[in-house]
């Protein structure tokens, strides 16, 4: 009975006492919904347009921030060093595109699965090469990103926000339209979503396939490096933040592999509901449990809808 | 010339059906197993045996583990080390438990602990199918992890929270434990995963294997022709994760003789599943192959630079490994996307018909 009690009543009985604290822990589970959204994004268009699960989407971001840190720090001016960054990310996608895509067209996928995994550890490595393993501060202030936080005064108590963590949601959401947009209105967006049809039907009408990739992977790599620069910004540049970045497979799931906005709106679910269960329900069974919460979280809807909440619908045929 | 059947009739099903049908491949065999049993021992000073021999054993039976499940079965799964580390623990909890008890005994009951813990979380297998899977199998790796430090009972609250391994002695010798010299560990894990290897060899070419692939190859049509998905999915899970918590149970009491969570993080599971695919899904020997290689290649990158006499330095070492073992795995996926094991199947074929071309 008092378990049944801490279970379901106690966490609301606090909730409904500090309205403020809600609202805050509401505010970070939104914020970092936000940042695995990113991640996110970055798989669902990479799956839609070649059905690559790119497990090195985690890699990318570490990759890209410590690319632009990295750089800076030889004494690069911060705006030369985010371009260069730049093309750095269109040289790995055209890298991939020649090394390891083209020659495994036509494989299954769990073998091109596996070969994101080759390009992790590359990366990796790479990356530790170049610019050492040890964490780094991202260059926030010259990019001029925004810092502090806005107090606001409501409901009895002071909830704060970040203006780091806004100016984080206002780039997804841009960064989420434009791209929209892109695959909506655009030819190559149009391409796009014809290679992810099928890619024999595209490539008999005269898409090309190379184009499309590096084009996708390319996209990829700035949707990496924008997550990089956010998610450095709010704590550091290091290698840890790709198992990090594992933490979007769930929202994933949720979203549908081949949903954007399902990508955003899973992103917004995972990060609520972990912030709301560690802080809520996290003392009552040890706390941490931020660490497997949102993958049960995923797959509990999972069991009722295997597609995932706005994926396309499974058919199997014979 | 030497590796052809001409000559070798089969005058009975039973010779037919022989997994080994050439005399060629039985007496490879028995090659192989007397390098085994007694060319290694000899020959390999403790530090190979202890840094190189056992932890590739330990990985191969690890890895026929996974291939059942993901080479046999087609269900992608990355929780591979929270299993191998259900095993681990099961183990450690059972000889303070049964202080008595052979332990070799109790790292095989504690397989079973395993296979318990792997049907559970091979429940929603049945809705969930390809990369959902693996993401659904995260939540096993995340969470057993979680376990491994947070429920204090499973370490028997040490406070550095890590399990230590106790000596243990078999027919008198010890087994387990800081006592016990490479060689008798070496020989236990041997003979257990040979032992497991057969039993493996025998369930994929039976009615069981048989149905394990009709599944992977197409899960519908294997339910058409009356095969019941759900058991035979979840017998699969059961298995697969039998083997792998027995690996993870040799892994901390014969090899490692000590270890914490971090043991059996998601990179264990990573790992293990490289060995699969490197080795060659649904493959015995690929498993085998697979994981000699994945272990052996960093031991021998480390120490490469050191016989060539090339000054470098050791972080730079590290780091150009992890560039060299993932260039190598795509340079592999794209030479051969099928694995060690079909390279090896083509060698043979070679062989059959050399010195003609075909």
């Amino acid at each position: 009975m008092d378990l049944l009690y801490q279970i379901f009543v106690n966490p609301f009985a606090q909730m409904a006492a500090a309205p403020d604290l809600l609202v805050q822990t509401l505010w970070e589970g939104l914020v970092s919904g936000v940042l695995y959204a990113l991640i996110a994004l970055g798989f669902v268009l990479i799956f839609k347009a070649s059905g690559v699960f790119n497990f090195a989407q985690g890699i990318m971001v570490v990759f890209a921030a410590l690319t632009l840190v990295g750089l800076h720090q030889k004494g690069v001016p911060a705006f030369v060093a985010l371009f260069l960054t730049i093309l750095v990310m269109l040289a790995l996608a055209y890298a991939v595109e020649r090394l390891v895509l083209k020659p495994l067209v036509n494989q299954p996928d769990i073998i091109l699965f596996m070969a994101t995994f080759g390009l992790t550890y590359f990366l990796i490595g790479l990356g530790q090469l170049m610019f050492g393993g040890e964490p780094k501060v991202m260059i926030a202030n010259e990019l001029y990103l925004p810092k502090g936080s806005f107090d606001i005064k409501m409901l009895g108590g002071f909830v704060a926000l970040q203006k780091i963590d806004i100016a984080a949601a206002v780039i997804a959401s841009i960064m989420v339209a434009t791209l929209a947009i892109f695959f909506q209105r655009t030819r190559i967006g149009r391409a796009l979503r014809a290679v992810a049809d099928s890619h024999k039907a595209a490539l008999s009408v005269g898409i090309s396939l190379e184009q499309i990739w590096v084009v996708v992977w390319f996209t990829a790599g700035i949707v990496a490096l924008a997550t990089g620069i956010m998610w450095g910004a709010r704590s550091q540049v290091e290698f840890s933040l790709q198992i990090i970045a594992l933490k979007a497979l769930p929202v994933l799931i949720l979203g549908g592999f081949t949903s954007i906005p399902g990508a955003i709106v899973g992103g917004i679910i995972i990060g609520v509901g972990e912030k709301l269960g560690e802080f809520y329900w996290g003392p009552l069974i040890g706390s941490g449990i931020e660490s497997w919460l949102a993958y049960v979280i995923a797959l509990v809807f999972l069991l009722f809808r295997p597609q995932g909440l706005f994926g396309d619908r499974i058919i199997e045929r014979i | 010339m030497l590796y052809r059947e001409a000559g070798q009739f089969k005058s009975s099903y039973v010779s037919d059906m022989a997994i080994f049908p050439l005399r060629q491949d039985r007496i490879g065999l028995a090659v192989i197993l007397l390098i085994a049993f007694v060319v290694i021992p000899l020959g390999m000073s403790s530090f190979a045996l202890n840094s190189l021999m056992i932890p590739i054993l330990v990985f191969s039976l690890a890895t026929i583990g996974l291939n059942i499940l993901t080479g046999y079965t087609g269900l992608i799964s990355l929780g591979t080390g929270g299993f191998m580390g259900v095993g681990a623990y099961a183990t450690y909890k059972l000889t303070t438990l049964m202080p008595e008890m052979n332990v070799v005994v109790l790292i095989l009951a504690s397989g079973l602990i395993a296979a318990t813990v792997g049907v559970l979380f091979g429940l929603p297998s049945l809705r969930i199918k390809g990369f959902y899977l693996a993401v659904a199998t995260l939540a096993a790796q995340f969470f057993l992890s979680w376990c491994f430090i947070r429920v204090p009972w499973l370490y028997n609250y040490n406070v550095s929270a890590a399990i230590e391994v106790p000596t243990r002695a078999l027919f008198g010798v010890p087994i387990t434990g800081p006592n016990a010299t490479p060689i008798t560990r070496y020989y236990v894990v041997l003979l257990v995963v040979v032992a497991m290897t057969w039993f493996a060899s025998n369930l994929v070419h039976g009615r069981i294997g048989r149905m394990w692939m009709a599944v992977r190859d197409m899960d519908i049509a294997a339910e058409l022709i009356g095969i019941r998905l759900y058991q035979t999915k979840l017998l699969a899970f059961a298995v697969s994760s039998f083997y792998c918590g027995v690996a993870g149970a040799l892994m901390v009491f014969l090899w490692l003789g000590a270890a914490e969570f971090e043991s059996f993080n998601i990179n264990e599971s990573f790992l293990i599943l490289f060995m699969v695919i490197i080795g060659g899904l649904g493959s015995l020997i690929g498993s085998f192959m697979g994981a000699a290689f994945i272990w052996g290649l960093p031991v021998l990158l480390r120490a490469a630079p050191e016989t060539f006499g090339i000054p470098i330095h050791s972080a730079t070492i590290e780091h150009l490994q992890f560039m060299i073992v993932g260039a190598l795995i795509i340079f592999f996926l794209v030479v051969e996307p099928h694995g060690l094991a079909r390279l090896w199947q083509l060698a043979k074929q070679k062989l059959r018909v050399w010195p003609y071309p075909y």
